[in-house]
């Protein structure tokens, strides 16, 4: 315990020395890329593969805005830290995934004034309209109750999870990396969903009407998500049936539209960084 | 709360003993070690952590004398400080 | 004085640390379960002034950052109920006294925060203060209410650290900027030093408390060493610390429950709470 009685070794000592490994979530640094080798390998699409890293990175960046309005709503103080930790892992992979889109294709990164400060990915998060933005309604889906959540959280991270295991393969080993360490985080967030879910289901009368409940309303977000990624369709219906007996539930109509809440999301997410466009932080 | 009490015991590095570092509440044991890990080890990866429910753990008196204060009632050997090996670990 | 009262002085006296089902005075008992409750109940509430910032944060950093150390306080209620929950009382129990009113938290989170600067001035601020008044509690005589303070302390100290880096951040930007963060500190300084309690001539368990060994040095002599350890770190900052002189009739408002945001608070929790309760009694199962 550094004494804080004597100003020349107060908690400032190691401002310029962190330990990145004891800041949560590798915080200590600013380039989530820091490090890493830009290249982009020969034969690589480069539109596409930013497409892909955009598309990847804001349905981890939305799903993370949701799951961090949890925050000091939680039911115990767990779950609350449970919750917090699935938003970080995600807002992590978004951090990572922005940035490289924004390295592979610096065409997708909106304009900004001159001398602007505002680094990458901060301008593709903040500075971007709602109509470039290229992740899921599901994702961007105002939350509702903690049944909602959890089954909604279910639903993405079985998905993502999948899409995630195919691409640590993919050719550019920046992607091919995000993928293998978001596969670790997502199996964890499925696991950590799916108990929630089957506990819900499983628990009182109330419980057990809005897990029912929740999984009707988030049918749509199903249909969606399986649109969008349709190659994982067998991989993930497996998932879900065993999901769904091990609850005891029925498999919900597919039919229904998501609201667009994105507009609503961004408004709010971008207001302070818009309100100073050249300000540091 | 959610569930019964749970305390948790980290190994913070390989060739140390777990540690007593505190405890949660969890609907059941697969939970209270998914809880565990969120809480008790937010910043650092590659540790082993046992749960175990309070009410599972038998535990000695501090000396001969019987405490005049059980200090948790019906679930009296809920603090099993005796496990703790020198310092709190740095997690 | 019967044997175990004896033993339980003397075990004090030499420093050493009581356990759980150790023998121990009532007035001991009670006032470790209130203090430590309300540091608890202080760490919960204190979720919110900041927490209220994670969906606004301006950049994808700070949105971590900001997360990461709001989560960091929902743990430290945490450890706390449960060091608690050691000396015979259930964190239900504990949360019922904090939105009945009968336990109080922390003065200071009922202060508003309608600036982002506010993020960085209460990690430097009043993250600092809690760290001068947590450090010495590690070797409070309750062995569970230390060891709990000895991990939060670790954490305490990235708090300050990114409150401070934040502002001093802020410092380097727009002038827009630097006016928010010097608005900023001139609300908070007062209020970060009540967070010290009330002077030690108005502050009558202190004496009481002291000799039990859970409170280590007075509110005076801490708020002083806050103040000395503040001083050149706004002049590095390049901020102007306002005057010492606290009102201290606000900080009684404030604690008896008419400060700017104690309902605001207290109704926030009480609605998670409510809101959560389905999921508490199905996990319960
Ligand atoms: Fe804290
Ligand atoms: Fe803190």
């Amino acid at each position: 315990m550094s004494p804080t009685s004597n100003v020349d070794h107060g908690p400032y000592d190691g401002l310029d020395a962190t330990d990145p490994a004891h800041w949560a979530f590798g915080t200590g640094f600013a380039d989530p890329l820091d490090g890493i080798d830009p290249h982009v390998p020969d034969g690589v699409d480069r539109v596409a593969l930013a497409a892909l890293c955009l598309r990847l990175g804001d349905e981890a960046l939305l799903l993370s805005h949701r799951l961090s309005e949890w925050c000091s709503r939680a039911p115990d103080l767990e779950t609350d830290v449970a919750l917090a930790n699935v938003a970080l892992d995600l807002l992590g992979q978004a951090r990572l995934l922005l940035a490289r889109a924004a390295v592979v294709e610096p065409g997708v990164v909106p304009e900004l004034p001159a001398g602007s400060p505002v680094p990458a990915e901060d301008a593709l998060a903040f500075f971007r309209d709602p109509p470039a933005w290229t992740g899921s309604r599901t994702a961007a889906l105002a939350n509702g109750d903690f049944g909602h959540t959890v089954v909604r959280l279910f639903l993405a991270s079985t998905v993502r999870l999948v899409v995630l295991q195919r691409l640590t393969g993919h050719p550019d080993p920046v992607l091919a990396a995000v993928a293998a360490k978001g596969v670790k985080e997502l199996t964890y967030h499925r696991d950590w969903s799916g108990r929630w879910v089957v506990t819900l289901a499983r628990g009182t009368r109330e419980s057990r009407r809005r897990t029912t409940a929740a999984l009707g309303q988030l049918a749509p977000a199903w249909a969606e998500l399986l649109d969008r990624d349709p190659a994982v369709r067998d991989d993930v219906e497996a998932v879900l049936d065993q999901l769904l007996d091990a609850s005891d539930l029925e498999r919900p109509d597919e039919g229904g539209e998501l609201p667009d809440d994105l507009p609503d999301l961004l408004a709010e997410m971008q207001s302070v960084a818009r309100a100073h466009p050249q300000g540091r932080w | 709360m959610t569930g019964p009490l749970y305390e948790v015991f980290v190994r913070a590095k390989r060739g140390l003993n777990h540690v007593h570092v505190g405890s949660l509440h969890a609907a059941d044991d697969a939970m209270a070690l998914r809880n565990a890990r969120d809480v008790y080890t937010r910043r650092n990866e590659g540790v082993s952590i046992w749960v175990v429910r309070a009410d599972a753990i038998t535990a000695s008196s501090p000396d001969e004398k019987e405490p005049l204060f059980d200090p948790a009632g019906d679930k009296v050997y809920r603090h099993p400080t005796f496990y703790e090996v020198g310092d709190v670990p740095h997690l | 004085m019967d044997d175990l009262e004896r033993q339980f002085e003397e075990t004090v006296a030499r420093h050493d640390r009581i356990e759980p089902r150790d023998w121990m005075p009532e007035g001991y008992r009670r006032t470790l379960v209130r203090q430590i409750a309300q540091h608890a109940h202080s760490e919960v509430i204190g979720m919110q002034p900041e927490g209220a910032w994670i969906t606004r944060a301006p950049s994808l950093r700070r949105k971590q950052v900001l997360l990461a150390k709001v989560q960091d306080e929902a743990g430290h209620g945490l450890y706390l109920y449960s060091a608690a929950e050691t000396l015979g009382v259930t964190r239900d129990e504990l949360e019922a006294r904090l939105m009945s009113g009968a336990q109080k938290y922390s003065s200071i989170f009922n202060y508003p925060t309608p600036s982002y600067a506010d993020v960085g001035t209460i990690g430097w601020l009043v993250d600092g203060a809690a760290i001068c008044n947590q450090v010495p509690l590690c070797r409070t005589s309750y062995g569970p209410y230390g060891r709990a303070m000895v991990r939060i302390c670790k954490e305490e100290s990235f708090h300050q650290r990114q409150g401070f880096e934040l502002l001093m951040t802020m410092m380097r930007g727009t002038d827009e900027q630097r006016a928010m963060v010097q608005e900023s500190v001139d609300r908070f300084w007062k209020p970060a030093l009540m967070m010290f309690g009330p002077p030690d001539a108005e502050s009558p368990n202190t004496a009481r408390s002291m000799a039990w060994g859970i409170k280590r040095h007075t509110n005076d002599e801490l708020r002083a060493r806050f103040v000395e350890m503040t001083a050149p770190q706004a002049e590095a900052l390049g901020v102007t610390l306002p005057g010492n002189d606290v009102d201290w009739d606000e900080l009684k408002r404030v604690v008896s429950g008419d400060g700017p945001c104690n309902a605001e608070r207290l109704a926030h929790r009480q609605q998670a709470h409510d809101d959560g309760a389905w999921v508490r009694e199905a996990a319960s199962r």
